[in-house]
């Protein structure tokens, strides 16, 4: 993959290339964050977070607003000063160095282009900071915006163009300099939904074909799940977890992230009993719960029993075909409270006889509404030990 | 091609009195100092007599030489001091007092201009200055210096900050960047604060005679007490020329904002 990039996109860092090569060669991450502290007053934006960013890797730091996720990527950048800890790209300890000094671009959220200056420019700006001769930056210049389609607009100005056109100056601009990582500040957020969708995927295109690495932050979980490799979840200046998109969502590590990523049934465990492999957890509002014994060995505190709505089925009498697994079964009655028609899914939310509710996803498979179930009709909901997440609080 | 909206009745109207408002006077001196009578209010018919006289009255071109070589230098002096001033307050660091600093740089905005022309005078009383062009000159920028640094303070304050730091992360180091974005953009603003500070010099009456010494009078001290003595159809004509140069100012100025909204990476010139 590095040959055919070098040939692809001659690498305008020559001598860091060298660095990178040895560091992926040891199989020493490209980007380790060590610890990592910055305050502002008595403020803690960032606490303490450590995270290893390999080569190549397309990566989302997720997290409500607030969180530091951008005070992150900003001191990633050089715009801000870590307090404590270190930034090592390669084996370089970048944490104190000037933007300028990096060779990491960023794309920046409102796009920041210059205003004075032509399409054509704007690519050109950091290839002319960097000596690089005229013949060149007019060849790389041509490739960048080949790369994101703007052919005919090299002269306009950034007044002159579409939301969705001036984003792709943005990113040809960001990535002329061919950074050995590119970081992205909601690069999304101000395009319209049909237009962000069909840009993920020419995002995740594009990184995949110059084999460079992508930093992206985003409060929006759908786009960070699509286009990831790995997501970094952060809450209050911290990292609440770091997995794959899977894993988040299929387990989630504590009860605010199994809220934050998606929709979640959640049930507060008052019991437990251990039955073989398997827990049996007692809650208030669904009775007492058959789960999978997690992997990680619970602690003492406070369990929660959580199922994503679509693991949930519903039926009018109950999972009567399932031989051989009923006794391993949650089956929970109850009946339809609500229902909430979304097109290709329905979410029904049941109202249990113990007392809580139940949220279902059900896909709608047939046109014909023959499956769908009407208010207050008694239904059976159910759903595999396996389906089930034990969280601590 | 935009669209021009249709004028309504009323609109026309009250442009056509706005305008007649601001510029019938101006349009009546002018025509009147083409008069060829010595009586100021009565219509002789068309000469460049008073013309004529202006450039035969010595001391009239030599208060005009003045009140020119001190527009120029004096708001030269003011537009580099109040866009350094408008920098740091904009973008350098929170420090203590930034509040009262800023409070501090617009009080000569609201400040009597007899306060101001006294004050000065005072001071070069008590240094000892000898009164005349560097006086009244030093006298101006402190005038018109604050207008300067609300105007460009504006135009940075509306820049988005992450314009500057775009190019940081393409390569340039803090000056850099500033000499190559954000000087280009703010650039107008800078024009327009040297075109205020020069016209703001150009017509001041108060602070200059507070300040000047003898046989270095300024036009408008010049023509202040000429028309004390009644006023002469010169007059008209000398008003008429600085209304001109004012014009050709401002023609210039729009020409070089305009030039330098063009010209790309170059720094406009001032």
């Amino acid at each position: 993959m590095a040959g055919t990039m070098a040939d692809e996109l001659p690498n305008t860092h020559v001598a860091t290339k060298a660095a990178d090569g040895d560091a992926v060669a040891a199989g020493r991450p490209l980007l380790r964050i060590e610890s990592v502290v910055k305050t502002f007053g008595t403020f803690r934006a960032v606490d303490g977070v450590s995270l290893d960013i390999k080569a190549g890797e397309f990566f989302a730091l997720l997290g409500p607003s607030g969180c530091g996720k951008t005070t992150l990527l900003r001191m990633l950048a050089g715009f801000e000063a870590p307090d404590e800890g270190r930034i090592l790209l390669g084996d370089k300890d970048i944490a104190q160095a000037l933007p300028h000094e990096r060779p990491i671009n960023m794309m920046f959220q409102n796009y920041a282009l210059f205003p004075h200056l032509s399409v054509r420019d704007n690519i050109a700006f950091g290839l002319k900071r960097a000596g690089m001769a005229r013949v060149d930056i007019a060849t790389r210049v041509s490739e960048m915006v080949a790369l994101v389609k703007l052919e005919g607009l090299e002269k306009r100005k950034p007044d002159q163009l579409s939301g969705g056109q001036r984003q792709r100056v943005a990113l040809a601009r960001a990535l002329a300099r061919r950074p050995q990582l590119l970081l992205l500040d909601e690069p999304l957020a101000a395009l319209d939904k049909k237009l962000r969708e069909s840009t993920q995927g020419e995002l995740m295109e594009l990184q995949r074909r110059l084999g460079m690495t992508f930093i992206v932050v985003t409060h929006d979980q759908e786009e960070a799940m699509t286009m990831a490799d790995r997501i970094g979840v952060m809450k209050s200046g911290k990292l609440a977890q770091v997995a794959s998109p899977r894993e988040l969502y299929e387990a989630p590590r504590s009860r605010w992230i199994a809220e934050f990523v998606g929709d979640v049934n959640l049930f507060d465990g008052e019991s437990k009993l251990r039955d073989g492999h398997r827990l049996v957890i007692g809650t208030r509002d669904a009775g007492a719960l058959v789960v999978a014994e997690p992997r990680e060995p619970i602690g003492a505190g406070k369990l929660a029993v959580a199922i994503r709505p679509e693991k949930v089925k519903l039926s009018r009498r109950g999972p009567v075909s399932e031989a051989g697994h009923e006794t391993a079964i949650n089956r929970l009655d109850g009946v339809i409270a609500d229902i909430c028609y979304l097109g290709g899914t329905t979410t029904y939310k049941v109202k249990l006889d113990t007392g809580g509710t139940l949220q279902a996803s059900v896909a709608n498979s047939a046109r014909l509404d023959v499956d769908a179930y009407s208010l207050n009709q008694h239904v059976v909901a159910w759903f595999t030990p396996d389906d089930c997440m034990v969280l601590q609080s | 091609m935009r669209k021009i909206a249709r004028l309504s009745r009323f609109n026309v109207a009250s442009l056509a009195l706005g305008l007649a408002f601001l510029y019938l006077p101006i349009l009546i001196l002018v025509i009147y100092s083409f008069n060829a009578s010595r009586l100021v209010t009565v219509w002789g018919g068309w000469s460049l007599r008073w013309y004529h006289e202006f450039f035969n009255d010595r001391a009239m071109i030599e208060a005009a030489w003045m009140s020119l070589r001190v527009a120029v230098s004096s708001a030269t002096i003011a537009t580099l001091l109040g866009t350094l001033a408008a920098v740091a307050l904009s973008r350098g660091e929170r420090f203590r007092g930034r509040t009262l600093f800023s409070g501090m740089l617009y009080a000569p905005l609201v400040m009597p201009e007899v306060i101001t022309g006294l004050s000065l005078l005072l001071l070069f009383v008590a240094l000892n200055a000898e009164r005349g062009f560097w006086t009244v000159t030093i006298a101006h920028t402190t005038l018109t210096m604050c207008f300067v640094a609300v105007v460009v303070q504006s135009r940075l304050g509306s820049l988005d900050r992450s314009l500057e730091e775009a190019a940081m992360d393409l390569g340039c180091d803090p000056v850099r960047a500033f000499l190559s974005v954000t000087l280009p953009l703010i650039a107008p603003a800078i024009v327009a604060g040297w075109m205020l500070a020069f016209t703001l010099s150009l017509d001041d009456l108060v602070i200059a005679s507070f300040t000047t010494g003898p046989g270095s009078a300024t036009l408008p001290i010049r023509i202040y007490s000429e028309v004390r003595l009644g006023v002469k159809p010169e007059i008209n004509a000398i008003c008429t020329l600085v209304i001109a140069l004012i014009a050709v100012v401002i023609v210039i100025a729009s020409l070089a904002s305009k030039l330098s909204s063009s010209q790309g990476e170059s720094v406009a010139p001032l």
